[in-house]
């Protein structure tokens, strides 16, 4: 079998503890959890991959039946990618699952934390590849994600095959395997443009939003 | 001529990329190849006798990816009837002189299995037999199986393959960087697997070129005793002027491969990138060398989904204690079907430091089979040891072996025929290490040399079953040294003979020795060098046991298997600090209430403090007075935002080991208030948000009935009737996944009409919990704890 897709595998930036507390619900300092963080951090230290396979479209080439057409106004190209810290945070997770809830919590922030760094790493290499062709990246956006239906998945996983490359599959409920993983798309235009995103432009109150 | 007799002598070729050649041709990104058997068949046709003109001994039908995932009944016949009838009039068409097989390829389905994925082992099983069977059908001369990055699928395909068919099976698999599979298996622990259910040979593709795959291959030439395989990609892939080109063109690629022909790789080919060009350049390449016999590797080896225990000179410690016999809160536990007392044994034990782990869950009253089973399944998610499967029965022992996500070891048979006749083919077929016990019809020998005679007995039986030698362990059995005084010396004695005239490994289950003694921690250890300093190889023991654990590190120190006492230091420490526990200025020693170590998450103060309170107060007046005012405090606090997730849980898990020293005090301190009935829907497998809901409520005294992920709407409905249960709690985390919940309350309002369904998770609103008929819908834990105290009330 052919490989259509490219693969990469990243070394991971060190842990942003702010943003792990984030996703595990606490604002501001916690510092009743930071034993246990630390606990955790060091449990999860070398259980992480960091692996990104991708491709680059045209955008006239479109494999894809649902691309979300206006965020990619005025782009030239697009790339999709799927990433994943891999199988081991699941493991971990698992494990406190039984023993632990609120170890559990944190290794799942653990593992959010590392996945969105892992798509920082790779678009910010990419923004900086395409800055040399005078081109820009756009923000990144995934299937579920305002007007980019769900069912975007099942096409992704088509074309990229992750399954072989990084070892991501996908469930009947489009759920991804290993759990800390990402598809995207990357728009790539001819000039920068700023967009509102994430937090910004969504309006529910949500445990998760960014303080400014 | 078979090609299983073919190999003995010469090295087979295979053929390389067909993907790449097909999308030079036009096949578009994201279409499915299988299709082009039927409506290109003519490409199909030219790519395979491409390959047996370069001289490829071995074309895989152009099946990849034809599995019932992919393709509708009738397609898939349709497909792989198309896909073999090409290959076949490939090579009809071919001049190529060589020896020509058409194999029947096999690739992952595409689906992760459970627990991380949702598709079922046994589904995967059936699914990969379904395509095996009609690839048998129409002509298929061999079964290759690659590109698994999973070592679970890999066994399914395998399994599929041997159940189904008598061709043979050849099995790749594609490593990391790492020199691992994706799910984690490393080379020892693969070819443990395979070479254990039967492969015909084993090795690996694509990934890399063939400089990077070198390490894995030759860790698979060190360890195989069936011929290795070695299936490249031409090299790395990288854009030029628009195109995917890859690093290596046909000669280099055939100059890198060379060496691990010469090294005894016996069948080689290519994958991403290679053309029959690179297969005829692989052939002229490497036709000359000398082909290099197969050595049988003499090696006694388990694996789990990660690695792979030796038994060699360092002593194997199994842990023993996931066993009922003598414990009573673990016997209740399994008739609960508590399998999280189960997962708690397992993981403590692996912290202490032992290899495999022993699972008996033997009880008469409880249904041993599905209980073992779980047991084993659950297990894997969360330790990644080799498991002991201990089991005397059959049904029981089957259906855990096929089950188990590597080579198990298995406890045991014995020399009885009837046992023998029963564990042996269970051997053969699953693979495994097999604990023999040297005793038969007559019962135990008294003396060594009978309990010697049995082995024989029961070493020349297994070879009959072709099992051989290195695959069991014997246990010449620990007799009660206080009943009769030579028994220690006996089974010594045994051990020695067992491990020197025969040549076999041996395992001891140390403890039975000291049965009927005070202190038997001492004998035990004691009796555990002695056998060590006999040649025994593992023991089954109790890793709990601080002496035990003494004798382990010291012996091994003392015969040169702790480079610098490394370990032994790092051991004695270890127990240093644990015996002289010098009270540290901790924030703990700020708490003296149990109320305040719970509002604080101080689980180990908690229990603490609960042992000392409940030896003169009422267990309910400890509930009432500490701990549901401090979860009270904390659930506030959480509410006004002032106390965030994780300190909630803190204080939650205090507050269960609290619970946990009741119930072990008070004959029924079980739950106070109603039945709730939890799952996660249908669809879903991740469960952390349920998990936590349920903590809270069994604090505040519900009935919580967990029934786990990715449960079916039936299942739901059964238990919340069978409990009349007021209250049924649901989750869902996706869009996909809510609709699976709306069934589930369309079919709860039908046959259970008087329970409240409260819904949650991410995906979840207000909205969405009006729009599918719920009436709660609860933004986190504390609210869901709200509203069953509420229902509860009202009861």
């Amino acid at each position: 079998m052919s490989a259509a897709a490219f693969v990469k595998t990243y070394d991971l930036p060190p842990y942003n503890e702010r943003e792990i507390l984030r996703y595990a619900g606490v604002k501001g300092a916690g510092k009743e959890v930071d034993g246990l963080l630390k606990e955790c951090l060091q449990e999860a230290d070398g259980r992480f991959v960091g692996k990104v396979c991708y491709q680059e479209f045209s955008l006239q080439e479109s494999p894809f039946s649902s691309l979300p057409k206006a965020r990619l106004k005025g782009c030239v190209g697009y790339v999709v990618f799927a990433a994943t810290v891999g199988l081991g945070i699941d493991r971990l997770i698992a494990k406190y699952e039984a023993i632990s809830p609120v170890k559990a919590l944190l290794m799942q922030a653990i593992g959010t934390e590392r996945v969105e760094s892992l798509c920082e790493a790779f678009c910010a290499e990419l923004a900086a590849k395409k800055a040399c062709e005078g081109l820009s990246v756009r923000k990144r956006f995934s299937p579920g994600y305002g007007d980019f239906a769900i069912e975007a998945q099942e096409e992704i996983f088509r074309v990229l095959q992750p399954q072989k490359h990084i070892g991501l599959a996908i469930g009947k409920s489009l759920l991804m395997s290993p759990s800390k993983s990402v598809t995207a798309i990357v728009g790539i235009g001819k000039e920068g443009r700023k967009e509102d995103y994430g937090c910004e432009v969504c309006t529910k109150a949500c445990a998760y939003r960014k303080e400014k | 001529m078979k090609i299983t007799e073919y190999i003995k002598e010469n090295r087979i070729y295979l053929d390389g990329g067909l993907g790449t050649l097909l999308q030079a041709q036009g096949l578009p990104v994201g279409e499915l190849p299988e299709r082009w058997n039927l409506s290109q068949p003519e490409k199909i046709v030219a790519a395979d006798k491409a390959y047996f003109d370069a001289g490829s001994n071995v074309v895989c039908a152009n099946t990849f990816g034809a599995n019932p995932f992919k393709f509708s009944d009738e397609e898939l016949e349709e497909i792989i009837c198309a896909a073999l009838q090409n290959a076949k009039q490939a090579r009809a068409q071919s001049e190529g002189k060589q020896e020509k097989w058409i194999a029947l390829d096999i690739g992952p389905t595409g689906r992760m299995l459970a627990p991380y994925g949702d598709l079922d082992f046994e589904e995967a099983v059936a699914a990969f037999a379904q395509t095996i069977k009609l690839g048998v059908k129409y002509g298929a001369e061999l079964i290759f199986i690659e590109t698994m990055g999973d070592s679970y699928e890999t066994k399914a395909a395998l399994l599929a393959a041997k159940e189904s068919c008598d061709l043979p099976v050849f099995v790749s698999n594609a490593y990391g960087e790492d020199g691992k599979l994706m799910t984690g298996a490393t080379p020892a622990a693969m070819v443990a697997l395979l070479e254990g259910m039967g492969a015909d040979a084993i090795g690996v593709n694509c990934s890399f070129g063939p400089k990077m795959l070198a390490g894995v291959v030759e860790e698979y030439l060190k360890l195989s005793s069936v011929p290795v395989l070695c299936k490249p990609n031409a090299g790395l892939p990288k854009i030029e002027n628009g195109a995917t080109v890859y690093g290596l063109n046909a000669e280099e690629f055939a100059e890198e491969v060379a060496p691990l022909a010469q090294k005894g790789v016996r069948i080689l080919g290519g994958c991403c990138g290679t053309s029959p060009s690179y297969i005829k350049a692989l052939v002229k390449e490497t036709e000359a060398l000398p082909v290099l016999p197969i050595e049988k590797k003499i090696r006694t080896c388990v694996s789990s989904y990660t690695h792979a225990v030796e038994f060699g000179n360092a002593p194997v410690l199994i842990g023993e204690r996931i066993n009922p016999t003598g414990k009573k809160a673990f016997k209740e536990a399994l008739r609960a079907g508590d399998i999280e007392y189960i997962l708690k044994e397992g993981i403590a034990q692996q912290e202490k430091g032992v290899h495999i782990l022993d699972v008996n869950v033997g009880l008469p009253e409880i249904d041993e089979k599905e209980t073992l089973v779980n047991a084993v399944c659950r297990l894997q998610e969360v330790v990644d040891l080799p498991l002991q499967i201990d089991t005397s029965n059959i049904e029981a022992m089957e259906a855990a072996l096929r089950r188990y996500n590597g080579k198990a070891m298995v406890n045991s048979v014995n020399g009885k025929q009837e046992s023998m006749a029963t564990v042996f083919p269970l051997v053969k077929k699953y693979g495994g290490v097999v604990v023999a016990l040297t005793l038969d019809e007559n019962g135990i020998p008294e003396n060594a040399e009978g309990r010697v005679e049995i082995a024989k007995k029961i070493l020349a039986k297994a070879r009959e079953y072709g099992i051989e030698k290195k695959d069991i362990v014997f246990d010449p059995l620990a007799l009660t040294v206080s009943a009769d005084s030579s028994a220690g010396k006996e089974t010594l004695a045994a051990v020695r003979e067992i491990k020197c005239g025969l040549g076999c490994h041996t395992s001891l289950g140390v403890s039975n020795v000291s049965f009927g003694l005070p202190k038997r921690d001492i004998v035990n250890a004691a009796f555990f060098t002695l056998a060590l300093g006999q040649g025994l190889s593992a023991a089954i023991m109790n890793p709990y046991s601080v002496e035990m654990m003494k004798t382990y590190y010291a012996y091994r120190a003392l015969t040169g298997l702790d480079e610098n006492c490394g370990e032994y230091v790092a051991f004695a420490q270890r127990v240093a600090l644990e015996t002289n526990i010098a009270p540290v200025q901790t924030a703990e020693n700020d708490v003296n209430t149990l109320g305040g170590a719970i509002a604080k998450g101080l689980k180990e103060k908690a229990g603490v403090l609960t042992r000392e309170l409940i030896k003169n107060k009422a267990a309910l007046q400890i509930v009432q007075e500490e701990i549901v005012p401090a979860l009270d405090l904390v659930g506030a606090g959480f509410e006004r935002k002032t106390v965030y997730l994780p300190q909630l849980l803190m204080s939650a898990e205090a507050a269960k080991a609290a619970f946990e020293v009741i119930k072990e005090n008070t004959p029924c301190g079980g739950a106070t208030k109603c039945a709730f009935v939890l799952a996660t829907v249908k669809g879903d497998i991740h469960d952390i948000g349920k998990n936590i809901v349920k903590l809270l409520l069994e604090n505040y005294g519900f009935a919580v009935c967990d029934l786990g992920k990715d449960v079916p709407k039936e299942r739901i409905v059964e238990k919340t009737v069978e409990l009349h249960a007021p209250l049924v709690g649901l989750s869902a985390l996706m869009t996909t996944t809510v609709p699976a919940m709306e069934e589930t309350i369309r079919a709860l309002r039908k046959q259970a009409p008087w329970c409240k369904v409260v819904v949650g998770g991410a995906v979840l609103t207000q909205e969405y919990a009006d729009k599918i008929g719920a009436d709660k819908y609860a933004k986190d834990a504390m609210e869901t704890v709200r509203f069953a105290e509420e229902i509860n009330e009202r009861l």
